[in-house]
């Protein structure tokens, strides 16, 4: 074959996607088009010809994909996932970042195996961000149920901030609950008396 | 006395269909955690998707299309690996639709073949054949993945017609979901797909459903619970566990007066993001089928228990196995009652429908296409009534004889010579 592989990325999420890119650029590969839920994948892909595609498994154009048994037109070569099989556990580290790949057959699984690890880091990256600002909204939504709960026995029972919380402390710990959950309780049980 | 669960907490795949219903139902209803598992559904918004996690063991088990456990057992498409299934998880529920704008030419070149659903194809080749001689584009028709009951569906159809599914027409993969949009975009000119989203093209004005894939083949095998062999052999006991609870489920399913309340859990848990009036008149077998809230009865249109809908039949799979050989996707002989056999286990659904008094049949396979009705069947632990098994053709499919059934195939893409398909065959025993 020669020359460097040629790599299509499909993903909906362009900062990945761009990111990605940037990184395989880097490590001398060739990037041949980044496609997303908007183009004709059958037909790009089929104009492009690449070697090596990087698809978002979150993408139900993958059942798209699995149609197109031969990309090559001339001298047709079908496409197949790439399964690492001096690895066993590589394809659950794909499978678990959310990247399937797939690749001309016969391609050498040592010369594609960078490439889907580099994708693998790209979208553990990305997974671990989102987590991040879920937790960080999620402990934000979790303070104002606090707040709110607080609030509640303050005003019922007439009693300091800080003696709330305490309480609020006390009964999470005794019905072994998280405080929020607590809180949430309390409110909803609050808003029907 | 049941075995002892290897793991408690599963993760099962679905795709956002009507017949996911054992699997939500076993969830919902609380089926799952009296048999002691605690199971997340996963949805996912691709076939491959389950295919690969069920490979990776990232899912348990999941709603699978019939012929994938056979594709990855045999490396017929992009992965290798072997899978399997104790169980069906429902017959039929399939239809084609196409366009109202291709139905109106369809109606223009011949209107008599319109009045009986088998003959619909004959003015689908006449359409086909009118656009070849004027140089227009060859009609686009989707099927949901490569190997489907959907893509084998729609090929028998229109090969029925001398139509070549490679040549005469382009098939296409859509997913599901998106199937209406593009109907409604005019990229494709109809499609074959399970329900609710027949249903919902109709509803909407953009679609006349042409055939019911019950007119094609009654009651055909459609989803099974695929698990990776590995899985199984590794969690025998969870396994189990996972059958009764849902043969459990499908049982409620099918009973009398349950089908209002599982299209509205369907609906509400967020299993099919449809309209639950969408989901409701299939699942009361009125599937509606043209403008003007044309409907059709079509008895027991979704099967999930009734007629031992469970058993995983091997004739099933011979007659999956077959098409898969008929268009190509096999290249090399083999012998396919070995193969059902490896990939469907009906010794293992035996057990666990005896463990819950179902009575089953004691027989592997059968001759399929040979009923018209019901049909009972003498067996160890009872009568079994069975369903209608008749196809379009009136052909007769006996998975002892598939290079006979694959000979008299007008229309194929086949790539193993026929003389070695049959001396791979073993003896019937």
């Amino acid at each position: 074959m020669g020359g460097k592989l040629r790599i299509a990325l499909v993903d909906e999420k362009p900062e990945r996607s761009s990111s990605l890119e940037a990184a395989l650029i880097a490590e001398g590969y060739d990037v041949v088009a980044r496609l997303g839920g908007a183009d004709d994948l059958r037909a790009r892909i089929a104009e492009l010809a690449p070697d090596v595609i990087i698809v978002d498994m979150q993408s139900p154009d993958r059942d798209v994909l699995e149609d197109m048994q031969r990309i090559h037109r001339e001298a047709p070569r079908p496409i197949v996932m790439f399964v690492d099989e001096s690895d066993g556990p590589s394809i659950r580290a794909a499978v678990r970042a959310g990247v399937s790949a797939y690749v001309v057959d016969g391609l050498r699984s040592r010369s594609v195996r960078p490439i889907v690890e580099v994708a693998i880091a790209r979208f553990e990256e990305f997974q671990a961000l989102r987590h991040e600002l879920e937790e960080a909204l999620e402990s934000l939504e979790e303070r104002k149920l606090v707040d709110r709960a607080k609030g509640i026995l303050m005003e019922r029972r007439g009693i300091g901030e800080q003696e709330a919380y305490r309480l609020l402390r006390k009964a999470a710990m005794d019905r072994q609950v998280k405080l929020a959950e607590l809180a949430r309780q309390l409110i909803a049980t609050a808003e029907l008396l | 006395m049941s075995a002892p669960l290897e793991k408690r907490d599963l993760r099962i795949g679905v795709t956002p269909l009507t017949d996911c219903a054992p699997i939500a139902v076993a969830c919902e209803r609380g089926l799952f955690a009296e048999e002691g598992l605690r199971v997340e559904v996963s949805r996912e918004p691709s076939w491959a998707n389950i295919r690969d996690k069920v490979a990776a063991g990232v899912l348990d088990a999941a709603h699978m299309l019939a012929p994938m456990p056979l594709a990855a057992s045999l490396g017929a498409g992009p992965l290798h690996q072997p899978m399997g299934t104790a169980l069906s998880l429902g017959l039929g529920g399939n239809a084609i639709t196409v366009s109202l704008a291709l139905w109106r030419r369809m109606e223009a070149l011949d209107p008599d073949a319109l009045e009986a659903p088998a003959a619909r194809v004959r003015a689908l080749a006449r359409v086909a054949a009118q656009r070849r001689a004027a140089g227009m584009p060859a009609l686009r028709l989707a099927l949901v993945f490569p190997f489907s009951m959907h893509a084998y569906e729609l090929r028998y159809w229109l090969a029925s017609a001398g139509l070549d599914p490679d040549r005469d027409v382009r098939l296409l993969v859509v997913p599901p979901p998106r199937m209406v949009a593009e109907l409604e975009a005019g990229a494709i000119d109809g499609f074959c797909v399970g329900e609710p989203w027949n249903s919902v093209a109709v509803r909407r004005g953009s679609g006349v459903v042409a055939l019911a894939t019950h007119d094609l083949w009654n009651h055909a095998p459609e989803k099974v619970l695929g698990v990776s062999r590995a899985w199984a052999e590794r969690h025998p006991g969870t396994h189990r566990a996972l059958l009764r609870a849902l043969l459990r489920a499908a049982r409620w399913c099918d009973e009398p007066g349950h089908r209002a309340e599982l299209a509205r859990l369907l609906a509400e848990g967020g299993y099919v993001a449809a309209p639950l009036d969408a989901l409701l008149p299939s699942l009361h077998d009125e599937l509606p089928v043209g403008p003007g809230g044309a409907t059709r009865r079509i008895a027991h249109f979704h099967v999930f228990d009734r007629f031992a809908a469970g058993f995983p039949w091997r004739s099933h799979a011979a007659w999956i196995l077959t098409q898969m050989l008929r268009w190509g996707q096999l290249e090399k002989a083999l012998d396919v009652r070995a193969a059902a056999a490896d990939v469907y286990w009906t010794e293992l659904h035996r057990e666990v429908a005896a463990e819950l008094g179902m009575a089953r049949p004691q027989i592997d396979e059968k001759i399929e296409g040979e009923h018209a009705a019901p049909w009972k069947l003498a067996g160890a632990s009872g009568e079994t009534l069975l369903a209608p098994d008749r196809f379009l053709d009136g052909a007769r499919f006996d998975p002892a004889r598939v290079a006979d059934s694959l000979r008299a195939c007008a229309v194929h893409a086949l790539r193993v010579p026929l003389d070695e398909l049959e001396a791979a065959q073993r003896p019937r025993g």
